[in-house]
């Protein structure tokens, strides 16, 4: 099927956004059924490119930018998302973009929805005209059904679980008919292995029927997995263009960073059961929809690195979710011991308890506010940190928000202008690093981190692991990872529950078999052990 | 080069642009018909003044989380409370127009949390609501105002029930603020007292703003769902924003009221919401932005529109009615150009 033009081809493409120049000359070309991927450390420019290339406003507002870009060999301006669409661009964008308040079929049909096709409906202008909601539902149901996930089209998107909404962008996308660019900015992500799995094979599905497939992932094995071709860039320039063939996961490593890069640190092995109960959960709900937690017991011991994994949907999101008081919940929760109030968000943060959520954009941060004070927010609200007390009244006090914040950057490398920048203009990963600045600003005994790697890229992903083992280490802090990657959870937690059907399946030691843990994902484990026995 | 001319056209706010390119053109005609630049200037400052403190009361509304708040007629209410107690008390001068303000703030707090209140059972839809709460509370004071037990003759009819209509501060406290520490240069007079009134205003909302309670109250209005995992109540601190939005309103209309020499009563606080949201939406702010620059900016401006733009239409259209309806036609097509913009600007 691979024909040997080029559908789309970006040369010497530059843009500076407020005077720094985040792309510099940047040449990309990708042939028809063709996966390429797109690689590079967070806020290397990968998708700052693809907003280029999709129109968005971002870019346009911000001046524009330098280059050209040929679709089929002809020029083209792109000026908005909806002149891309129609040139047959699609896109699947790091950060949602979908209308909560739509039910999935809607997301996925918005401002393409079919028409009826009686007498009446033809007479009617455009706007007025009926909508063939039946044909609608089925065409979204198909396009779901090829991405192999179960959940129902006509549930509202609101509230949905962050591993969902992703596959519905999909969804979203693959529906379009005259597609032939389809650009994946970190699909992958938020799902969990054996999602991405199933990600990857609809990808090489949709790549095999013509379509030319850009994606940007951090994840190396899916590039070895599915890329046809490699693009790097390494700080807005263009570092190289290889065949999957010619290279390997350390060299694209390497070259990405351009620096050597140590392997995953490991955890060390340590007899946490002598420890006392940190956190214990007994008869444990949480109604957060589409991650249900039901009657889940759960001990964690003081001083350990204590691993949630499960598949999306499973309600492993839903545990410190639940704990941190931010969806309804009932059940015992004790934390060294004294019971916690429950749904008082509060009272958690209060008895030493701090979240990073997974929900980066939506709960993790203030966009529009500077990086300084979405590090510093949490504690002064909570622990009166960062206040000069005048008696009558308190003021925020510049000086110690602003070394505190210099000191995360400096710690965490967290790569932006200073600390007085926006964080919507950071890169997806560095967003992240600021809500881990946050959460260790509140000097927790307990940190509950949600996906803390998700989107960041494999140098600060060491750096933020490493950061999680030595603040166990040094500080004792105990430390609540809910990851959708195994290989992670497994290379620093003392033990790892899996959550299925909102329940904990098994706890399983980071050594265990591979076999235990898939049977464990998928929820056979139990029903197997008890037929053995018997 | 194109590019970076647009970038900051973008910057400074395409409104912005054209209110200061209309306000320009409409000085230069005010040269041209001999207008004295002095005496517009000085006018342009003493509405700026007078207006200041209702428009500043926009910001913690906007902040908040609540949006413009159109609700503004409800502090102006117990402003007005507060003025007619300090009459009816018999006072004079500075202890007058202090009075009025201490009196007006208790009202105002507890007005204001109501009102909160019920801003918290219509999220989503606040401003639609704090219209018509505004309209309401006005009507309802109507009624009010022909019952309420005051007995002063300055306030109350002398025959018959109720209020009068217009009640005159001569002798009371007429134009306190605007008098005090006046600097005349010519034709230019400078209400320095009013200036400074306001300035300390903004003052004291900026210190509000980088205290713990101000920085919550941005975090819940910004993102209700931020805050929440922050540990705050989202409901206590819109509750906070709307009682510190009914305050201002409550001494902004003192403020307005000494410095127009009247206090008016009935239907007249009605519309002043509107005024007060156009002036900050010329600022620059939108429905989740606002800052202290914002109310100075946008007050400067629309006062100044108004009161270049009457003498100008006086000239240029020598019949008296004629110009009345111009002076309608700008104020109110300033406001509506204002409402367009709600979402615009950064
Ligand atoms: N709206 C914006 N305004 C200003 N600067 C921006 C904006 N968006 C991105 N940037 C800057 O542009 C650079 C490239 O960001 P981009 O989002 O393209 O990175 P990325 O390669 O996608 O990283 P990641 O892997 O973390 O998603 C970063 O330095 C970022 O701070
Ligand atoms: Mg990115």
């Amino acid at each position: 099927m691979k024909s040997q033009e080029s559908v789309l081809k970006m040369s010497n493409i530059s843009k500076e956004y407020y005077g720094t120049r985040v792309l510099n000359n940047i040449n990309l070309e990708i042939r028809a059924g063709e996966i390429h991927a797109l690689l590079g450390e967070n806020g290397a420019g990968k998708s700052t490119l693809m907003n280029i290339l999709f129109g968005m406003s971002v870019i346009h507002s911000t001046g524009g930018f330098d280059g050209e870009i040929e679709l089929d060999g002809e020029k083209v301006d792109i000026n908005s998302p909806l002149q891309a669409m129609d040139l047959g661009i699609g896109m699947v964008h790091q950060e949602f973009m979908l209308i909560p308040g739509y039910t999935i079929t809607e997301n996925i049909k918005l401002n393409r929805e079919l028409i009826k096709k009686d007498f009446i409906n033809n007479l009617m202008p455009t706007s007025l005209k009926q909508i063939d909601l039946d044909e609608m539902n089925k065409e979204a149901r198909k396009a779901l059904d090829t991405l192999d996930i179960g959940i129902e089209e006509w549930i509202k998107v609101a509230g949905l679980p962050v591993g969902y909404m992703q596959f519905i962008e999909i969804a979203r996308e693959i529906d379009k008919q005259n597609i032939k660019v389809l650009v994946f900015d970190e699909p992958t992500a938020v799902l969990t292995e054996s999602e991405a799995d199933n990600l990857l094979k609809a990808m090489k599905k949709i790549a095999r029927s013509g379509i030319a497939i850009i994606f940007i992932t951090h994840r190396l094995d899916e590039v070895m997995e599915v890329a046809d071709n490699i693009t790097i860039l390494r700080d807005g320039q263009f570092i190289t263009r290889k065949s999957k063939d010619d290279t390997n996961v350390f060299e694209m490593a390497e070259l990405m960073v351009g620096r050597q890069i140590e392997s995953l640190a490991k955890h060390e092995a340590k007899d946490i059961e002598n420890q006392p109960v940190a956190v214990s959960l007994r008869k444990f709900n949480v109604a957060m929809p589409g991650e249900e937690v039901r009657d889940l017991n759960l001990d964690i011991y003081k001083g350990e690195i204590f691993g949630i994994g499960g598949l999306a949907g499973q309600g492993k999101i839903g545990i410190a979710n639940g704990i941190m008081g931010l969806y309804p919940s009932r059940g015992n929760v004790l934390i060294d011991g004294q019971p916690l109030a429950l749904n008082n968000p509060k009272e958690s943060i209060k008895r030493n308890l701090a979240f990073v959520s997974e929900d980066r954009r939506g709960v993790g941060l203030l966009l529009d506010t500077s990086i300084e004070m979405n590090i510093a927010i949490t504690a002064m609200q909570n622990k009166n940190k960062f206040l000069r007390d005048y008696k009558l009244f308190s003021q925020k006090s510049h000086r110690q928000i602003r070394t505190h914040a210099l000191d995360m950057i400096k710690q965490l490398d967290i790569r932006c202008t200073g600390p007085e920048q926006i964080v919507r203009r950071l890169s997806g990963g560095n967003q992240q690093k600021v809500c881990i600045a946050r959460a260790l600003t509140l000097d927790p005994m307990i940190l509950l981190v949600s996906e803390p790697t998700r989107g960041i890229d494999i140098g600060a992903k060491k750096l933020v692991l490493d950061t999680l083992i030595k603040l166990n280490k040094e500080l004792g802090i105990t430390i609540i990872i809910t990851s959708s990657e195994l290989a992670e959870l497994r290379s620093i937690c003392h033990r790892i529950a899996i959550v299925s059907e909102g329940k904990i399946e098994g706890i399983l030691m980071p050594d265990a078999s591979d076999t235990d843990y898939g049977l464990m994902m998928s929820g056979e484990y139990n029903k197997l052990k008890s037929k053995e026995v018997i | 080069m194109k590019d970076k001319l647009h970038v900051y056209i973008k910057q400074f706010g395409l409104p912005r642009i054209i209110i200061v390119t209309f306000l320009l053109s409409l000085c230069v005609l005010a040269v041209i018909y001999n207008l004295s630049i002095a005496g517009l200037l000085s006018d342009t400052l003493v509405r700026t003044g007078m207006h200041g403190v209702l428009v500043l009361a926009m910001v913690p509304g906007i902040l908040c989380g609540i949006g413009l708040n159109f609700g503004l007629p409800l502090g102006i209410l117990c402003g007005l409370i507060g003025g007619l107690v300090s009459i009816e008390l018999d006072l004079v001068g500075f202890p007058a127009f202090t009075t009025a303000i201490l009196v007006s703030i208790p009202i105002a707090i507890v007005v204001g949390w109501g009102y909160g209140v019920l801003l918290n059972r219509v999220k989503g839809s606040e401003m639609t609501i704090a219209t018509y709460a505004g309209f309401s509370a006005v009507s309802l004071m109507s009624i009010g105002w022909m019952i309420l037990p005051f007995k002063s003759d300055e306030i109350a009819w002398i025959i018959g029930g109720g209020l009068r209509t217009t009640i005159t501060l001569t002798g009371r406290y007429d134009k306190i603020l605007n008098d005090f520490a006046a600097i005349s240069i010519g034709n230019l007079t400078i209400p320095t007292g009013l200036l400074l009134f306001l300035i300390a205003m903004n003052l004291i909302v900026w210190v509000i703003l980088q205290s713990k309670a101000g920085i919550a109250m941005k975090a819940v209005g910004d993102n209700p769902r931020f805050a929440t995992a922050a540990g705050l109540n989202v409901n206590k601190y819109r509750t906070f924003g709307s009682i510190l939005s009914t305050v201002l309103g409550a001494i902004g209309i003192i403020v307005y009221s000494q410095s127009f020499g009247f206090i008016q009563l009935y239907q007249a606080p009605m519309f002043m919401g509107f005024s007060a949201v156009a002036a900050i939406l010329i600022g620059g702010a939108t429905v989740k932005k606002a800052s202290i620059s914002h109310v100075f900016i946008g007050t400067f401006l629309f006062q100044g529109l108004l009161v270049v733009a009457l003498p100008v239409a006086n000239k240029m259209l020598t019949a008296g009615s004629l110009a009345e309806i111009t002076r309608i036609i700008v104020s109110n097509g300033i406001i509506l150009y204002a409402l367009t913009q709600v979402g615009g600007g950064e």
